[in-house]
């Protein structure tokens, strides 16, 4: 199996060779020739329809956690221009997790923070692989608060496996910086609106999650816990989980459905790795019309309504 | 057969032998200790000999923290359903059942108003004994409520936590429930009432990385485990063994998380006292 491939990805991947083949040498010249890659470009068609809509919530947690799955550092390069990064939390350091900074999106001036994985071996160190620590968490805020008192509106892209679990993170207070920022975010007074593009790590992700809107795209999950760590808890075992990641209700369908998040922001068949300028353009689109709704919307109306929204969450006996 | 033999127990050592076992004493889990059971009482479940703090139910919660018959129940209706029809070894709403019969509780939150050393107050406490005090829709609606009552009854709030985190079975809806019940921590301070957080042991995962860090004042046990990450979850991603006292109430002093320790006795009273200055002159 290729580097990169996905196991439920793997039939396609052959096909698409096997026809690069044929497109590449003789057969391209003839008239039965072309008619056979005729053929298989349909079987090829059918085949990825087939594949992409039966995909289980596995599958989807994979695509999600994709090596290829375009990152935040991708988006800020493809979705708008004169990106200036900010940097540090004005306490301790700057965390390269989390990353932040002014955009122009179409024409409107916006902060952007999110989580950034890292793409190579050494990158994904200096990344610490999108876990950020207490202080990429303060930096967040500290941005955001800068947004508002400039009010600029507020995008944040989630994409981490969780906040960090380390002896400095605990140190430095990881529980009381998310707390803080969960706070805090309920109450900026400007529209805000979050993205997950790839991995919603439980806390650590709701820790940049707190807002107006939430957007998910197609084939990216938010849970509670990451499936591996469920099915060793409950489950006994991490090998379960496959299990558990049905169990959780972890994707954009299960979610919309609880109306945890607003909208499903389309994906192109097999996932954004497979056509990444689909996925720019489509977030590009759900950004301009978010923020644009959101800006028609009164200040107070919109503080009242945010918080309305996560009054409403959770579904219990009365 | 020896002179120490006996052929059988005298009669009517057998009845008491399982209470004495259950009831009458306990074992201090810390230095060993067998502590008669009112003496546990009497020094507030703390052991005698070490200082160790046992982990209370809700009744002895109230009892050692609220003024003598001061504290009435709100919200005691609002209990815990499986809103996702979760199943893991077994199925939540048999987790469900079975706990709430084991505990004649619908939730792990008990929210109510009392009394701490004359002071109104409103009140709640998040139980460990009810699924490891997990952080659950249930939960967080009931702590919202309560976040309510305080603003609208012009009242401190004090919430005792301990707790495991959010609760797996709800997944998505008990992460949510942080940012409910933070995001409402939020409206109560902007009416300039004060919130005073107690962490007992232990308080983990989504809710130390919600309400339970958010006190005006952060007031912890001796020795309780506090944190985000539980200490296994940390030495399996760091691979290094842990300094020691980490993560306990000690450590979170020393890293300026949490404001003071107080011990179990004379907790009410230092309590009440913090409360008073809270009240300004």
């Amino acid at each position: 199996m290729a580097f990169n491939e996905l196991a439920f990805e793997k039939p396609i991947n052959e096909l698409k060779e096997k026809l690069n083949e044929l497109k590449n040498g003789k057969a391209a010249t003839t008239t039965s020739g072309k008619a056979k890659i005729a053929r298989y470009e349909k079987k090829l068609n059918i085949l990825i329809e087939t594949t992409y809509q039966k995909l289980t919530p596995w599958n989807i947690v994979k695509i999600a956690r994709h090596p290829k799955r375009p990152h935040f550092k991708d988006y800020i390069k493809n979705l708008g221009k004169d990106f200036i990064e900010l940097h540090g939390d004005r306490n301790f350091r700057d965390d390269p997790a989390m990353l932040g900074g002014f955009i122009t999106i179409g024409t409107q001036k916006l902060m952007i923070v999110g989580q950034e994985k890292g793409r190579d071996t050494d990158d994904k160190i200096y990344r610490n692989f999108g876990m950020a620590s207490p202080e990429g968490y303060r930096k967040a805020l500290r941005l955001m608060k800068l947004a508002e008192k400039f009010k600029l509106p507020i995008v944040t892209f989630i994409d981490t496996p969780g906040a960090y679990p380390g002896i400095g993170a605990e140190e430095r207070g990881q529980s009381e910086a998310i707390a803080r920022n969960l706070r805090e975010m309920m109450s900026l007074k400007v529209p805000t609106l979050s993205i997950i593009i790839g991995e919603g790590g439980s806390g650590g992700a709701l820790g940049i999650g707190v807002t107006d809107e939430i957007q998910m795209l197609q084939y990216s999950i938010y849970s509670v816990i990451s499936p591996e760590g469920c099915a060793s808890i409950l489950f006994r075992d991490a090998k379960n989980a496959e299990i558990s990641a049905k169990a959780l209700k972890l994707t954009s369908s299960d979610l919309l459905k609880l109306k945890v998040i607003d909208g499903i922001i389309e994906e192109p068949s097999g996932g954004a790795h497979n056509n990444p300028q689909y996925i720019y353009e489509n977030v590009t689109g759900t950004i301009i019309n978010v923020i644009k709704r959101l800006k028609k919307t009164g200040l107070s109306y919109l503080l009242k309504k945010r918080l309305k929204k996560y009054k409403n969450m959770g579904i219990y006996e009365k | 057969m020896g002179w120490f033999s006996r052929k059988k127990k005298p009669e009517h050592n057998k009845d008491t032998s399982v209470d004495i076992k259950k009831e009458a004493w306990k074992k201090c889990p810390q230095c060993g200790e067998i502590i008669w059971m009112k003496n546990l009482i009497d020094s507030e479940y703390t052991c005698p000999s070490c200082g160790y703090h046992f982990r209370l139910t809700f009744k002895e919660k109230i009892v050692l923290f609220t003024d003598q018959d001061s504290f009435t129940e709100l919200f005691e209706n609002i209990g815990c359903v499986d809103p996702l029809n979760f199943k893991d070894v077994q199925p939540y709403k048999k987790r469900i059942q079975r706990t709430q019969q084991k505990t004649g509780r619908k939730s792990a939150f008990v929210a109510g108003v009392a009394k701490i050393t004359g002071i109104d107050v409103a009140i709640g406490f998040l139980n460990f004994e009810f699924m490891g005090g997990s952080l659950g829709s249930a939960e967080g609606e009931k702590i919202s409520l309560l976040i309510e009552h305080a603003i609208e009854n012009h009242l401190p709030l004090i919430i005792v936590s301990s707790s495991g985190g959010a609760r797996m079975q709800e997944s998505i809806l008990s992460l949510m429930q942080m940012a409910k019940t933070s995001g409402m921590l939020g409206e109560l301070g902007k009416t300039g009432l004060p919130y005073i957080s107690v962490l007992l042991d232990p308080t983990t995962g989504g809710v130390s990385a919600s309400f339970a860090m958010l006190g005006d004042i952060n007031i912890a046990e001796p020795n309780a485990l506090i944190g985000f990450a539980g200490p296994r979850v940390i030495q399996q991603t760091i691979k290094q063994d842990l300094p020691d006292g980490f993560q306990k109430s000690e450590f979170l002093v020393e890293h300026g998380m949490v404001d003071l320790i107080i011990k179990r006795k004379g907790f009410k009273e230092k309590l009440g006292k913090i409360l008073d200055y809270l009240n300004g002159n």
